[in-house]
């Protein structure tokens, strides 16, 4: 080989940057996997626990140094840009306050492994190059990462029957849907030629578009469907939400949620997916009200939040069906609005929840207000903020996908949509009606003083809402400059 | 030569299996086995195209399939197990404590 043969065939320094936020978590992933069986088990907890938060918050400090050197790497595999660094940043700022929210809910639960924060790390990890990749090879391998270890997370309680039920059930669906967006792949690939992003939107502008692109779309569609759970595709949500432990589902419901809606945002638009405005329509309409209505009957507040979550993959989509340059920052800022308000809300549920998760139906959460007024307030804000009260971050991201729809016409899918959050308040004020005005049961046991990590948990996610809530204008201008970029 | 299409039929057909299999099979593993056999139509494709576009791009994504593939075996069977442990069957029917 020739010398610029070579030089070609190895990567450069600063395409290293452009994974340093992956290197960084799979680095400190691999050193709790390796100390795990090295320290002793009381102690390994906390310890491990500590060497899983400094490596997400080195992650974050990575993200921070990478946005400064933007561009491709690795022959057009991974593409730093504004977008991607805004999914990385939020991606491990909800694996870090995960992990401080983790610590007390596993002391309770009696659960003593380490791995437990080596997978966060390992997911992270998966849902950081779901952000940033820009080859559907790599998007794929990202999806993996992410879903193999949110998989074995879901089962982490492992005597209970009920959470290895729910990682299985998970399993199983995810592995199916898996198998659709890659028959998907397959079919743009055949379609285009190609698994660049790049080449294949540049395919899809200018000449006739095949049938085969179409189905590709389709396919691709019904698998990331699954992931970020939108209603046709969401029967596994509420089963795994319930048996999965508290901690574990405020992460899944969140980050790679998160990350799918990024990779869904990258193909559709970057790469001009055609065909794609019916397949939207009628799956956030469908989300929307599936999860709304099936969210009024629950009496877990687990499943509850499951179906709440349904509902919330519903507004969000909404925002893809608008026009690209003011729908795609609604989309991004909803990812990190509802993120901020359902890790709090998850960590509470965590706290509240006790040993074995017993105590996770409506009617234990009666008197709350009494027994614990601190948490009850915190509780409340994030349920206002999914309610989308001003003041929340809640508000602005239902607000800036609404107005979205409405400049592009989508009259019919925003009346649905302002309806069903009618309707959802009723569920959420349900909780809170609980919490104030009932008398407290008297099998629940007095309050358990919070631990101070979860404190610092809660105390991140009630600024994070409230901050969202009251100057949402920082986070949403980034999105919209990151929007350009992306359509550039 | 074997026109490409028939290649992307039979793929197709091997993907159409699986996804019967996946919803009228009982058992975990025949389930799981499903899933293998849809993964392997979408490899069959991937490999039909490579050929067509002479792309080698195509091959190389199979390769990434199976070791991803092998990955989630590893995984799925070790929770199978998890499940089997606490409930003694393989029967996704009698899996069911997480009904509504």
């Amino acid at each position: 080989m020739s010398p610029a043969g070579i030089a070609q065939a190895v990567p450069q320094g600063v395409e290293y940057v452009r994974i340093l936020p992956e290197i960084v978590l799979s680095v400190s992933g691999m050193v709790i996997m390796v100390l795990d069986p090295l320290v002793d088990e009381r102690g390994s907890q906390k310890l491990l626990g500590l060497i899983g938060l400094i490596g997400s918050v080195a992650a974050i400090a990575a993200t921070l140094y990478q946005s400064q050197y933007p561009g491709l790497g690795f022959w057009g595999m991974v593409k730093v840009d504004a977008f991607s660094t805004f999914f990385h940043a939020l991606v491990t700022a909800i694996a870090a306050v995960v992990i401080l929210s983790s610590y007390e809910y596993m002391e309770v639960q009696r659960i003593r492994a380490g791995e437990y924060y080596g997978l966060i790390l390992f997911g992270a990890v998966g849902m950081c190059l779901m952000s940033s990749a820009v080859e559907l090879v790599l998007i794929f391998i990202a999806l993996e990462i992410s879903s193999i270890s949110t998989y074995v997370l879901a089962g982490f309680r492992r005597r209970a029957a009920i959470s290895s039920e729910a990682s299985l059930k998970y399993f199983l669906l995810g592995s199916f849907a898996t198998a659709f967006f890659l028959y998907g792949v397959a079919l743009m690939f055949g379609a285009t030629g190609s698994t660049s992003i790049a080449v294949i939107g540049e395919a899809l502008r200018s000449n006739r578009i095949p049938v085969l692109a179409y189905a590709g779309v389709a396919f691709m569609f019904v698998g990331l469907g699954f992931k970020v759970a939108a209603a046709p595709f969401h029967v596994w949500t509420p089963d795994v939400y319930e048996g999965a432990p508290a901690p574990v589902v405020g992460f899944m419901s969140t980050a790679p949620k998160a990350a799918a809606f990024a990779v869904l945002l990258r193909v559709m638009f970057e790469a001009n997916a055609p065909g794609r405005l019916g397949l939207i329509w009628v799956t956030a309409a469908l989300s929307m009200t599936l999860g709304n209505v099936g969210a009024l009957v629950q009496h877990n507040v687990k499943r509850l939040l499951a179906y709440s979550s349904l509902a919330h993959a519903g507004y969000l989509l909404v925002a893809f069906a608008a026009l690209p340059n003011n729908g795609i920052p609604a989309a991004m800022f909803y990812t990190a609005s509802y993120a901020a308000m359902n890790v709090g809300a998850f960590a509470v549920v965590s706290h509240l929840a006790g040993a074995g998760e017993r105590f996770v139906t409506l009617d234990d959460y009666a008197g709350l207000g009494r027994r614990s007024p601190l948490l009850a307030a915190t509780l409340t804000i994030f349920l206002l903020s999914l309610i989308g009260i001003p003041m929340t971050g809640g508000f602005f991201a239902k607000f800036y996908v609404f107005s979205a729809a409405l400049q592009a016409n989508l009259i019919g899918l925003t009346i649905i949509g302002v309806l069903n959050s009618a309707v959802g308040a009723y569920y959420y004020l349900r909780i809170i009606v609980m919490m104030y005005m009932r008398e407290a049961r008297e099998e629940v046991p007095a309050a358990i003083p919070v631990s101070p990590a979860l404190g610092v948990a809660l105390a991140l996610s009630v600024a994070a809402t409230l901050y969202l809530g009251l100057l949402p204008g920082k986070i949403l201008a980034y999105a919209s400059r990151s929007a350009a970029e992306l359509l550039r | 030569m074997v026109p490409i299409s028939y290649y992307l039929i039979l793929s197709g057909i091997l993907f159409a299996c699986g996804v019967t299999g996946f919803l009228i099979k009982r058992n975990i593993i025949s389930i799981f086995m499903s899933i293998e056999l849809m993964l392997n139509g979408v490899n069959l494709s991937f490999v039909a195209f490579a050929a067509q576009w002479h792309a080698l791009s195509g091959q190389i994504f199979v390769f990434f399939v199976m070791v991803v593939a092998a990955a989630e075996a590893a995984v799925g069977l070790a929770i199978i197990i998890a499940v089997y442990r606490t409930r003694e069957t393989l029967n996704v029917d009698q899996v069911d404590l997480l009904k509504l």
